[in-house]
């Protein structure tokens, strides 16, 4: 082992924010469907945590051995909307107070799974569900809704796009006076991923086993010194090539930490999530890097090519690097938790046109932004219905996640604190789309997905 | 098993044999040692075997983590595997 890189890894973790953001526990609770929601909840209760009683203290220990930081451990559940279905009406709110008693006898940091996958109609269970993601999130802090209303394979749910509107618009009011974070838990999704790790999206699909364990991976700081290191004269096809190179030993780091958490745990390792995730800190910042490749400013004329580069090359880098790549895996762009993002946006360069043409090439979609309180739930339900267009159509997950900041105008800041970081409100134009909305019906599946 | 024992900061007399007192003592045994010394500013990297070692890995770090602290000097002790994993295919 050579000295230089023994240190290049420590520098990468102490000065570049390289770390692990989550280890996640995907659990299936379908085994706890009872038409009774009080044993249904006490099953789950007790599932959740006879699996994942040493999920915090194999993390930290994992944080102590490997001298890499573990930053989040989260668990995703079944969507609860499979286990509303048995209930017959009743209010789906209890999952969420026993999804939030689970959260903090284990210390968790985020429980992702309330949850319903409605992209070409509602099942028993699903309205309920979707009906009660305002009053849940108000009422818990660690719990995170998700809800998939479109697919490549079965179009978009124009019925569900009209109705999460009105939700997201229901959980800012609901949480007006804690910086309406119940919207900023909330996550709408064309073409859901059924094994990501990252929040607020997570949930443990179907198709899954039991019990896996995901990892999702971090580092935009790291790519970020990379290039800045490296000569501005260099050409795009070299500087993608850095980039695999850089993704590649990032995504080692979670094979690592998710074989070895999988073996602690005694449960089987699913997949590495290759993501560059940012958080507010200076340093590690997504924008940072297409500023670094030549961008006077994220949003500039040329942001989403380089954008496009740099999620390819994220995942051709990572992909040798681990055994199943899976999740969302590409470069994300939340607005508010990423500091380039925010000054982009302060300083109006970037808008969220420019970031809905982003999201046609990154790896999820409108993340993390602030909208005036004031925005009508028609608008919010027609930029849903947009970028759900972009992810059906272009085969790859899309997603929204927009917070209403209720009572603020566009440039007053909404702070979240922690990793949700704080966002300005960004202007949206509001030209009446209504009559659109309110025809509902679907979207039939494009021709994309007649592929066999 | 082996670690990696690193120590960056501002050079001063006895920091290796500070590290070594303290291997010695919890009975793990140094195989390797590289160190340099730039602008005043010390770096080491020491190859440990942990195998023996009375103590587990991360309370040994704790301790000695602590120890640089109060010396002013970072101290990491981290399992070789995750040098191993990024650097070697």
């Amino acid at each position: 082992m050579r000295n230089n890189e023994i240190l290049q890894t420590i520098r990468m973790i102490d000065e570049e924010y390289l770390d692990i953001r989550t280890i996640t526990m995907g659990i299936s609770l379908l085994d706890c469907i009872d038409p009774d929601i009080q044993v249904s909840c006490q099953k789950v209760e007790e599932k959740i945590c006879r699996l994942a009683k040493d999920l915090v203290s194999v993390g930290n220990e994992i944080e102590k051995t490997y001298g890499i930081p573990v930053v989040n451990k989260r668990i995703s559940v079944t969507p609860i909307a499979f286990l509303v279905a048995a209930n017959q009406g009743a209010s789906p709110v209890p999952y969420a107070l026993t999804l939030e008693k689970c959260a903090q006898k284990l210390g968790v940091d985020f429980i992702g799974g309330y949850s319903a996958l409605v992209q070409k109609g509602y099942a028993h269970g699903d309205k309920e569900l979707i009906e009660s993601i305002p009053e849940a999130l108000a009422k818990t802090q660690h719990v995170c809704a998700s809800v998939n209303l479109g697919s490549t394979k079965a179009g978009i749910n124009m019925d569900a796009v009209a109705q999460m509107g009105h939700i997201i618009k229901e959980c800012s009011r609901m949480t007006k006076d804690d910086n309406c974070l119940g919207a900023a838990k909330l996550v709408v999704f064309c073409n859901a991923p059924e094994d990501n790790p990252f929040m607020a999206g997570a949930f443990h699909g179907v198709g899954e086993a039991d019990c896996v364990i995901n990892v999702g991976v971090s580092g935009p700081g790291v790519v970020r010194a990379a290039l800045a290191k490296a000569d501005k004269t260099m050409a795009m096809d070299e500087v993608a090539d850095l980039i695999k190179r850089t993704a590649f030993k990032i995504t080692r780091m979670g094979q690592l930490v998710g074989t070895v958490a999988s073996q602690k745990l005694g449960v089987p390792f699913g997949i590495v999530d290759l993501s560059l995730a940012p958080t507010p800190a200076v340093g590690d910042s997504v924008a940072h890097i297409l500023e670094e490749i030549g961008l006077e400013q994220c949003g500039a004329y040329g942001t989403t090519a380089c954008l496009a580069m740099l999620n390819d090359a994220v995942k051709k880098g990572g992909v040798m690097a681990t055994g199943h790549v899976g999740g969302l895996s590409g470069a994300f762009i939340p607005v508010s938790e990423d500091a380039g993002m925010i000054d982009a946006a302060l300083a109006g360069t970037l808008s969220l046109e420019k970031l809905e043409a982003m999201t046609a090439v990154c790896s999820v979609g409108l993340d993390m932004i602030v909208i005036p309180g004031d925005v009508s739930e028609s608008v919010i339900s027609g930029i849903i219905a947009d970028e759900a267009a972009i992810g059906m159509v272009n085969s790859k997950t899309t997603a929204v996640r927009l917070i209403p900041a209720i009572g603020k105008e566009v440039g007053e800041i909404l702070d979240f604190g922690g990793l949700l970081g704080s966002g300005p409100v960004m202007p949206v134009r509001q030209t009446d789309n209504a009559v659109m909305i309110q025809r509902g019906g679907r979207i039939p599946a494009p021709l994309q997905a007649l592929k066999n | 098993m082996k670690a990696v024992i690193s120590v960056i900061g501002k050079d001063q007399v006895g920091i290796l044999a500070m590290v070594a007192t303290e291997c010695a003592k919890e009975n793990i045994n140094i195989l390797d040692v590289s160190q340099t010394i730039v602008d005043g500013i010390f770096t080491m990297t020491m190859m440990v075997d942990i195998d023996r070692m009375d103590k587990s890995l991360d309370v040994f770090g704790d301790h000695i983590t602590s120890m640089g602290k109060e010396r002013d000097l970072i101290i990491r002790v981290m399992h070789e595997d995750i040098f191993n994993s990024m650097h070697q295919i």
